[in-house]
């Protein structure tokens, strides 16, 4: 018969196993332990590849994903997904680039004008969800629909040049501060910002028990709509921030701009450790997911392989993320159930 | 102990729901081809129904795979990029000299295998759907670039062609019509009238019960995966035939269609329930209404607008008119609202 | 260390009570539709009491509940807290006036720590309105401490025992100053230990004056534990009287109303054994289980929750995979991975879950019963719906289910109606063996005698069946044999003639026969009862 001693624990010394399940949790760093293996194997043959003025470009490039990438973190922990996130980046970009083009409004008028569009966009998807009660993949499905829609009814045929944005518009996405790019720091504050966010406030913490369980969440009181409606508005002004961002990098905007980013957000999401069943997960996992992706992406570039792999890679990227993830859960249930029976 | 007792007719009453969306999908049809005969004298040409119906097949053939993925509860958002490495497959072997009755077997077994990678992954591995067909969009996509590069190869002979360009002889029914009816069929058949689609349904609605009564939960859940990937490449090798030309990106975009349709078709995103009659529908409604808005010389952009309303309204309707149901129901006869109807083109498997 | 065989706990004195009652509700009434719930019903709660309510399923006893928690209004009575007269509005408001429900299935986020469960809505905030992770781990800290349990309480939720995760339920009870503790069938999933770890907190807390309502099924627990027990029943208050004034048959007279006999098993010869097992293994679930089920016989799984009795039956039924052992059916050894060749050879298992595991609410009764079967029935694919009728007709005739006819959807059936589906289910697939877990859980008196009366015939006509049940009555008067499982072995085969309830729970509680240092009993009641209740 057991001893009266270990029956008045809770939850009691941690195992093997849980400290085994801990680290592996820490998807931050073992996506930071791959990126320096994977730095120093590509380096043997493009020496270019860990130079600080390569590294930094890829950082610069895969920041706007991180943004974006924070804002759909924030809506899949509460056990959401938002696939209209390349439709509201494109349709900021080039709203923001047409205002600037026709002098309309000046440049930090036209980033708090991208700014408004987008977080209107995501307050539009959380209403369709909460309000509507639609589920989020369909409204969301069907959002992207709208959204581009609009986009290219606004746009037609017409193309933004480099030359019709204000003179040193585009230059945040060259310039450092201290050193740090400044597409770099934009994405650390969000990071920041968010993380502190969702450890220290009341919402925070309810957008993590939103996504646990909900049921328990109904019946505690939380008020989990309007969580889940601040979360897609979040994720829509954080996508405006990345849409004034891509005005920035790329200059050039047309009603299609942004076409197939979605795949590369939802892919740093799964990638950075953020379950898609929700409840657990950091913005900062989902921001290291996009670097990650775009220090792949480079490094295939530089190793030789066509960037037509790059899809082929991302599809493989997430399918093992996913696994990952699977088999860590398992292996946790497994080394609990083995604990009770002792 | 329940409070209520459904009385006998509870079945009809749900039939009756059941025919209802049906019925607002047909009045929906009715009512876009008088707006598309308003707004054109072309539209009621049977030449222009002609082209009205070929250049949604694609979509219409790989929606109805999907509606049993669907209604078993699962999803594959995979469909488009499997279509897209079928079609630039098949444009690889013909630019290498391999025979047409070659390349074609060739393709549909990729899709068939495809399809495998899906089904191990999510129903033996227990991953969720989602993101397993959200990976392999992106993995076919880029096997499809890999294989095929930027180029187009268009050289195809004209017996090819005619499969997705030609009609029947003597009408003008293209011949991709006849093979999304041949499915339709088929697949109606098998969701409807055999017990493969009565265990979808079990699955669909309490996966639990059904692995409990011996459903081979697992082999079904791959057998549609397969399907779908087998059918997608069938699709596309139907639009590459169509368009006389094979490319990597083909079929891009079709995944949201394709959900589109078959939930307009009345199939619930939990599962459980939906109908083939319903998504048949469907795809004469958005057909229509697609030819509807090209004849007003709206753009294809600008109308996946409509398209992604239509979505949403799919949803939204059923539900506010379950809620005016009860509603109105309670005024009534101050009775509880039944527990059993679901709102969204519930069907009572036959 | 030993339990008194006969423990009343110490409470007041009910006949001179000078102190107020802390909760007290006069003449509540509260009628779902057609159903009258409960019906003039009072009870009242002292402070520094354990408070036991009692009653069957469907007596009212989860109403009362859920209308101190605010979840439901009652239609006419009064509440009283601390002598005032309160309406409870909701949720948060009964938790704001100290009420707190410890459920079942406890409510906590798996996701999160143990800390932020404890104090989920209102941890202790810093300077900026921030969250204080530190105050909040060490008052989390303070309160186990007051329990006198270590706790982790860093760790996430998941992957903690249903146990594990009451205290932290009570815990945050204890965050909220809660002053009346409901404790709602609490221990239905949890091991004998970790019982009596619950009970010493709970009289802790009674000592420190909480007012403790203990709703169970357990009649030895409401005697262990209660110095008070109330017994409703339909809906109606019964009796309210000391524990230590009753003796078990009083409060089963109480819960039913009349005498209760239970429909004995016929007697059948007993055929050539269909199945059987040896050296059955399931690392960390059950060990070198071994026995044999002839023809017309009834083997009887009895056991606490948690003794692995429906993990056993789940490995027969090929749901899961054994690590050890073999299983012989009808002589030749079989290994199944799946259910579906489980059935195909000829076993059926009707599972303890019925909503879960036993019926597709939204088909009809037609088609819950051939679900097993379709390939068997329609080897061309084709269903055909005169077939289908047909067989759920002969087999739902022969059960005496009460429907408007095979096309009704089960949904709308009675509990024990639902549950004779589900054996109808099963009994289509012609089995050779028969294992039933919990058959007659959450069904009415009515019911359960006629399902036992099924169970009889079934063993007659020749098949094995092994009854899996937590109901000492039932297995003892429906038993050929009875196997006692604890903790995953077999601690006792004991025969129908020699069967007595305080033999099967002597084994029940871990002893086996010649143990020099038994763990003590507590009172036999007759009530082994554990598990999920649907009351």
């Amino acid at each position: 018969m057991a001893e009266s001693g270990a029956t008045r624990t809770v939850g009691a010394a941690r195992t093997r196993g849980q400290w085994l399940s801990l680290v592996a949790r820490q998807r931050e760093l073992s996506l930071v332990a791959i990126m320096v293996v994977l730095g120093g194997l590509v380096s043997i043959t493009a020496p270019q590849f860990l130079t600080l003025s390569n590294l930094s470009q890829v950082a610069v490039l895969a920041s706007i994903t991180a943004v974006a990438a924070v804002g759909e973190a924030l809506v899949v922990i509460t056990k959401n997904i938002d696939l209209s996130v390349e439709a509201m980046i494109g349709m900021v970009a080039y709203c923001v680039a047409i205002v600037l083009e026709r002098h309309a409004l000046d440049a930090p008028a036209a980033i708090a004008f991208g700014l408004g569009i987008g977080l209107v966009l995501g307050m539009i998807n959380g209403a369709i969800i909460t309000l509507l009660r639609v589920p989020a993949i369909v409204a969301t499905l069907g959002t992207l629909s709208i959204f581009r829609g609009v986009d290219y009814l606004v746009a037609g045929s017409h193309q933004v040049p480099l030359a019709g944005l204000p003179p040193g518009f585009t230059d945040p996405a060259r310039d450092s501060i201290l050193g740090i790019p400044i597409f770099v720091l934009v994405a650390l504050v969000v990071v920041v910002i968010g993380s502190v966010g969702l450890r220290s406030t009341r919402f925070g913490r309810q957008v993590y028990a939103v996504g646990s369980n909900p049921e328990a969440a109904d019946i505690l009181g939380i008020p989990s709509r309007l969580v889940v409606f601040a979360a897609f508005s979040l994720c829509g002004l954080l996508s405006g921030v990345a849409g004034v961002l891509w005005v920035m990098e790329f200059g050039t905007i047309n009603g299609t701009s942004a076409t197939g980013v979605v795949l590369s957000v939802v892919a740093a999401v799964v990638v950075g450790g953020v379950a898609i069943f929700g409840g657990s997960g950091t913005l900062a996992g989902a921001a290291l997911g996009a670097l990650f992706l775009g220090f792949i992406a480079n490094a295939l570039i530089l190793v030789g392989l066509s960037q037509f792999w790059l899809q082929a890679i991302y599809g493989v990227v997430i399918l093992v993320a996913v696994s990952a993830d699977a088999i860590i859960l398992r292996r946790i249930q497994r080394a609990t159930a083995e604990r009770r029976a002792r | 102990m329940s409070a209520t007792v459904v009385p006998a007719n509870g079945q009809r009453r749900l039939a009756g729901l059941l025919a209802r969306w049906e019925t607002l999908l047909v009045v929906a049809v009715i009512g876009l081809v008088a707006l598309g005969a308003s707004l054109s004298p072309f539209f009621l040409t049977p030449g222009n129904f002609s082209n009205l119906i070929a250049a949604l097949m694609e979509v219409a053939i790989m929606a109805l795979p999907m509606t049993l993925i669907i209604v078993a509860g699962e999803i594959d958002l995979s469909v488009e990029s499997m279509a897209g490495l079928a079609s630039a497959i098949l444009g690889f072997l013909w630019a290498a000299g391999v025979p047409l009755w070659i390349g074609i077997p060739v393709v549909l077994v990729v899709g068939a295998l495809g399809g495998l990678v899906n089904g191990l992954l999510v129903a033996r591995g227990g991953l969720p759907s989602l993101v397993v067909t959200l990976g392999t969009l992106a993995l076919f996509r880029g096997l499809a670039l890999i294989v095929l590069g930027p180029r187009g190869v268009s050289n195809f002979p004209p017996a090819f062609t005619e499969l997705g360009f030609g009609h029947v002889p003597g009408t003008l029914i293209p011949w991709p019509f006849v093979v999304f009816v041949l499915l339709a069929i088929l697949l109606g058949i098998l969701l409807h009238r055999t017990w493969v689609g009565r265990q979808v349904y079990a699955i669909g609605k309490n996966a639990g019960t059904a692995r409990f009564s011996g459903v081979r939960v697992i082999r079904v859940k791959v057998g549609l995966f397969v399907l779908s990937g087998l059918i997608a490449s069938l699709a596309g090798v139907i639009l590459t035939s169509r368009l006389s030309s094979a490319r990597a990106d083909a079929a891009q975009g079709m995944t949201l269609t394709v959900a589109t349709v078959v939930l307009l078709g009345g199939v619930n995103i939990f599962g459980g329930s939906g109908t083939i009659p319903g998504v048949v529908l469907a795809v004469f409604a958005v057909a229509v209404m697609q030819n509807a808005l090209r004849l007003a010389s709206v753009t294809v952009e600008v109308q996946s607008i409509a398209l992604g309303l239509l979505l949403i309204l799919s949803v939204v309707i059923p539900t506010f008119a379950h809620q005016a149901k009860s509603a109105v129901e309670r005024v009534r006869g101050g009775r509880p609202p039944p527990a059993d109807s679901v709102p969204h083109g519930e069907a009572t498997p036959s | 260390m030993t339990l008194p065989l006969t423990a009343p706990a110490l409470g007041p004195d009910p006949a001179g009570v000078s102190v107020p009652p802390r909760v007290e509700l006069r003449g509540i009434s509260k009628r779902f539709g057609a159903t009258q719930a409960l019906e003039d019903v009072s009870l009242d709660l002292l402070p520094g009491e354990i408070h036991g309510l009692v009653g069957e399923n469907g007596a009212g006893k989860s109403t009362l509940v859920k209308i101190l928690a605010g979840v439901h209004q009652p239609d006419s009575g009064t509440i009283l807290l601390d002598g005032q007269p309160t309406q409870i509005h909701g949720p948060a408001h009964s938790r704001s006036l100290g009420i707190a429900v410890v459920h079942q299935e406890p409510r906590l986020f798996p996701d999160l720590t143990v800390a932020e469960n404890v104090f989920i809505g209102h941890a202790p905030s810093g300077r900026l309105g921030t969250i204080d992770w530190g105050a909040t781990r060490r008052a989390a800290e303070a309160l186990f401490g007051e329990l006198d349990v270590q706790a982790d309480v860093g760790a996430p939720v998941r992957g903690l025992s249903m146990a594990d995760q009451q205290l932290i339920e009570i815990a945050k009870s204890l965050s909220l100053d809660a002053r009346v503790l409901i404790l709602d069938e609490p221990t239905a999933s949890l091991s004998a230990h970790e019982v009596e770890r619950l009970f010493t907190i709970v009289r802790r807390l009674r000592d420190r004056g909480v007012s403790v309502l203990f709703v169970s099924h357990r009649l030895d627990e409401v005697f262990q534990l209660c110095g008070r027990a109330t017994v409703f029943r339909d809906g109606r208050h019964v009796v309210t009287t000391a524990t230590r004034e009753l003796t078990t048959a009083d409060l089963v007279r109480h819960m039913v109303g009349r005498t209760v006999s239970l429909f004995p098993k016929v007697e059948t010869p007993i055929g050539d054994v269909l199945l059987e097992v040896s050296g059955l293994t399931r690392v960390g679930v059950f060990r070198d289980v071994g026995f044999s089920v002839r023809a017309g016989e009834i083997v009887g799984f009895a056991g606490l929750v948690g003794a692995g009795r429906t993990e056993v039956a789940r490995v027969l039924f090929g749901i899961d995979q054994r690590d050890g052992g073999e299983i012989r059916l009808g002589g030749t050894p079989v290994n199944f991975g799946n259910p579906s060749a489980a059935l195909h050879a000829g076993i059926a298992y009707l599972p303890e879950d019925r909503h879960q595991e036993g019926l597709v609410e939204d088909f009809s009764i037609a088609q819950n019963v051939t679900l097993p079967i379709l390939p068997r029935l329609f080897p061309r694919l084709l269903i055909r719906s005169s077939v289908e009728r047909r067989v759920a007709h002969e087999f739902t005739e022969q059960l005496n289910v009460r429907m408007t006819g095979v096309d009704q959807l089960v949904r709308a059936l009675s509990g024990g109606n639902q549950q004779k589906v589900v054996l109808a289910k099963w009994l289509a697939s012609r089995p050779r063996v028969l294992i039933l877990d919990e058959p007659t859980r959450g069904i009415d008196i009515g019911a359960k005698v006629e399902v036992h009366r099924i169970i009889s015939e079934l063993a007659a006509s020749g098949l094995g069946i092994i009854l899996i049940s937590s109901d000492l009555p039932e297995v003892l008067a429906m038993s050929d044999l009875i196997l006692v499982l604890h903790e995953g072995r077999i601690t006792a085969e004991i025969p129908r003639a020699g069967a007595t309830q305080e033999r099967v729970m002597f084994a029940a509680t871990g002893n086996v026969a010649g143990d020099d240092h038994p763990t003590a009993v507590p009172e036999a009641t007759g009530e082994l009862t554990g598990g999920r209740v649907d009351g």
